[in-house]
């Protein structure tokens, strides 16, 4: 099976311009490109300020795609990753401003704090190793203590998905109630530095971006080997047919605990990137609603399609701001209509658009590719 | 898999690509370092009308409070270019709608400054949203005038608070209720940061001055159960209640007030969230006799406030009422106004440095700017709800109280900041 690098569940092989094996680091290079040559180019830093803002939701729907594309797992809570490396991150920063104008406490701790020191928790994050460490850490290991004991129950499904919703709703809920220590509904505001660079600085914003557009690079090809390696291929086969991977001898609750735990990491990162970039990490970003948010660009542009997940996540993030000048009202109602048309009639996404319309006309059902979201065809690959 | 190496080395290519070009980009200033981007820099005010940027939330769960706010705010800039504008020019409302959600604020403030260099910025409702755009404000050097009351402890140079701070509202409310011989207060408020700044500083102000708060209860924003709360105020033997929660929550809370069978006589609520709009989504019946605590009302007498509510109406509608923070948003397009035409600029330092003293006679009576905090003088009301829905004033402070929003001139209040 020389041909299939490509995964085996997107869409199947049709006629390409370019020869198989250079189309994937053709693509990367032209992301790259993009991403960090003509946007910086091309754009006013407002907008490469907003581009990057796009580029932390897209690094989120980098783990949406795995663990929900390819593993079938109805991540409805990344927002509380989300917010979990975002915290962590920010935390860090509130520190080191405060620092910076000879202070102990964060400026929101001296207003509506109990004390005059810093809580217990609080200490360790002041360390820049461990806050970075943490804004990866912290997420994967809720996301592992939770996927351990909801995968070994076999909780799938929608009761997967409500208890990942009804964790969001318990954390953003938490931590408006403790504003002493985390700001309640404010949420940590005001950052004014990353590492000692002055955030007011066009200049840093623009570092900033090129940060996170690596970082988004980065993990899309990571997790692109990832999708073509043995355990890609074991994840779509335990989101096809979990049993029948049991009975091959896998463990299904391992293999979706992986993909579990590294989409919390993406969305950790994403939560961090996304402090330094907007300047502002709040429960608002961490409830029920942005978290289902978080998967909407990944869904319409195709959730089990690595770009397809990315570009949809930047397209809806982009349409959100731009219909939200014109049209204030009916953005919600946009949205809902989105996802409800990606999930219900084109649950590939726009990526497995070209597929479907290639079927509609090829008439003759033998010759039909295999849709995104249809099993895999079953070659001894996983053997 | 033979195609699996050559893809590997294809993204490591790729991967060092990624690095130098990120290693390449420069490193700007440093944490502390003075960055000169240049007062309002970047508003533009070359042509014959500028821009004032007008940012409320215009969808979500705000939307029926910061609508209204962003009708006042329509309505005085329609009312200055109809009086030809300010030095000479029109002003073109931009309005942008913050959606009830934090970060969204923070992105549409940086597009109102950068996209549309707006000359000045009305608008934001909530705290959280205030937090969030005011290093936007700050960055830019551009103004944000405020419009609703608020917890106090802020002073950015970048906005003008042109709504109550603590002193102008929550303090004047607790001189009341003492002066009522109401002394044992139960605390009830919605889970955020005004209600909570707010009871901190009534728990000081009852510990200096012989009162007691018997309970205090926060609900989540938006909660609608409140059985056990009103149980608990039932039970507490309090001679009041005060009562800080927001939005809907207030429907639930008195429904279950008025069931329990505890009245404005029994037992009062004193309100600082419910306007003349709120009373009406609330429901008067519910409300009946309860007392409120603002600056402004809708009867408030004067010739101002009789042309304001009649231009107002006129505009929206014969049943829309006024209230407080669409006041103080109708006045805070005057008093920006005020400010440009005392400066003879547009310039940002030049209208923060004309801004001290500037003086108008609002619907709410009289106002001036102290230059210092950025707030506004002020006269504390406590209302009455009335059974038609109005609310009549009961109490004044007599004259407008100067604004201290750190509490500085009360040494009860000096272990709160």
């Amino acid at each position: 099976m020389t041909t299939t690098t490509s995964s085996p569940a997107v869409v199947a092989p049709t006629s390409r311009s370019l020869p198989e094996r250079l189309r994937v680091p053709a693509g990367f290079a032209l992301g790259a490109v993009l991403l960090l040559g003509a946007a910086p180019a091309l754009l006013s830093d407002f907008r490469l300020n907003l581009l990057a803002k796009y580029l932390c939701y897209a690094i989120v729907a980098v783990g949406v795609s795995l663990a929900w594309g390819r593993g079938g797992l109805m991540v409805l809570g990344q927002g509380v990753f989300f917010g979990l490396g975002g915290y962590a991150m920010a935390m860090h920063l509130k520190l080191t401003d405060a620092a910076a104008t000879g202070e102990t406490l964060p400026d929101f701790m001296q207003l509506y704090g109990t004390g005059d020191t810093l809580p217990w928790w609080w200490k360790p994050f002041a360390d820049p190793a461990f806050a970075l460490a943490m804004t990866v850490l912290l997420p994967m290991t809720v996301a592992a203590l939770l996927g351990f004991l909801v995968f070994r129950r076999r909780v799938k499904g929608a009761y997967f998905a409500i208890l990942s919703q009804a964790l969001a709703a318990a954390l953003s809920i938490w931590l408006i109630g403790q504003q002493a220590t985390t700001g309640g509904t404010n949420g940590l505001t005001d950052i004014q530095g990353f590492f000692g660079y002055s955030l007011d600085d066009p200049v840093n914003q623009r570092m900033v971006y090129f940060i996170i557009a690596a970082v988004l690079l980065l993990l899309m090809a990571g997790v692109r080997q990832l999708f073509v390696s043995r355990f890609g291929e074991l994840l779509v086969a335990t989101r096809d047919s979990e049993e029948r991977v049991r009975f091959l001898g896998y463990d299904p609750a391992n293999v979706k605990l992986v993909a579990y735990v590294l989409a919390a990491g993406a969305a950790g990162l994403a939560g961090a990137l996304f402090v330094p970039a907007v300047g502002i990490i709040s429960p608002a970003l961490i409830g029920i609603v942005p978290s289902i948010g978080f998967v909407i660009g990944a869904a319409v542009g195709g959730r089990a399609s690595l770009v397809g997940a990315v570009l949809g996540a930047i397209a809806v993030a982009w349409a959100q701001s731009t219909l939200s000048d014109a049209l204030p009202a009916a953005w919600t109602y946009v949205q809902g209509l989105l996802f409800v048309v990606a999930v219900g009639f084109l649950p590939g996404g726009l990526a497995s658009l070209g597929a479907v319309l290639r079927r509609r006309r090829t008439a003759a059902p033998t010759t039909a590719p295999t849709p995104a979201t249809a099993p895999a065809p079953t070659t001894g690959e996983t053997a | 898999m033979s195609g699996y190496s050559i893809s590997r080395r294809g993204l490591l290519t790729g991967i060092s690509a990624v690095g130098a070009s990120a290693a390449l980009s420069a490193c700007g200033a440093k944490t502390g370092d003075t960055t000169s981007t240049g007062a309002g820099a970047q508003a533009d005010t070359s042509g014959d009308t500028v821009k004032v940027g007008l940012l409320n939330s215009l969808s979500g769960t705000m939307a029926i409070s910061e609508v209204t706010v962003h009708n006042a705010l329509l309505l005085a800039v329609k009312e200055i270019n109809a009086a030809g504008g300010v030095l000479g020019k029109k002003l073109e409302p931009v309005s942008q709608d913050g959606a009830s959600d934090w970060p969204t604020f923070a992105e549409k403030a940086e597009t109102l400054i950068k996209d549309d260099k707006v000359v000045a910025t009305f608008g934001c409702w909530t705290s959280a949203s205030r937090k969030a755009v005011k290093p936007v404000f700050e960055r830019y050097k551009s103004l944000l005038f405020y419009p609703v009351q608020y917890e106090g402890l802020e002073q950015s140079p970048y906005i003008f608070y042109i709504g109550a701070t603590t002193n102008q509202q929550i303090v004047p409310a607790l001189d009341y209720l003492k002066k009522r011989g109401l002394t044992k207060l139960y605390l009830v408020g919605s889970d955020y940061v005004f209600p909570r700044t707010a009871n901190k500083i009534i728990k000081a102000y009852a510990k200096a001055n012989g009162m007691e708060v018997v309970g205090e209860d926060y609900a989540p924003l938006g909660s609608t159960e409140f059985g056990t709360i009103v149980n608990k105020v039932k039970d507490a033997g309090a001679d009041a209640v005060f009562n800080t929660l927001n939005g809907d929550s207030n429907v639930a809370f008195f429904k279950e007030y008025k069931s329990a069978g505890l009245t404005a006589k029994s037992l009062p609520v004193l309100s600082v969230s419910i306007a003349e709009e709120e009373v009406k989504s609330i429901g008067t019946q519910y409300l009946d006799g309860q007392l409120t605590a603002w600056n402004y009302y809708e009867t408030t007498p004067g010739a101002a406030n009789t042309k304001f509510v009649a231009a107002y109406q006129a505009k929206y509608g014969k049943d829309k009422p006024t209230s407080d923070p669409m006041e103080a948003a109708y006045i805070s397009v005057y008093l920006w106004k005020a400010m440009v035409e005392k400066a003879g600029s547009f310039d940002v330092a030049k209208v923060k440095a004309a801004s001290d003293g500037i003086e108008l006679d609002a619907p709410e009576g009289k106002v001036t700017v102290d230059g210092a905090t950025q707030h506004v003088y002020k006269t504390a009301r406590i209302g009455k709800v009335g059974s038609d829905g109005l609310i009549t004033e009961v109490w004044n402070s007599g004259k407008p109280v100067k604004p201290d929003p750190y509490l500085k001139g009360y040494s009860w209040a000096s272990g709160l900041s």
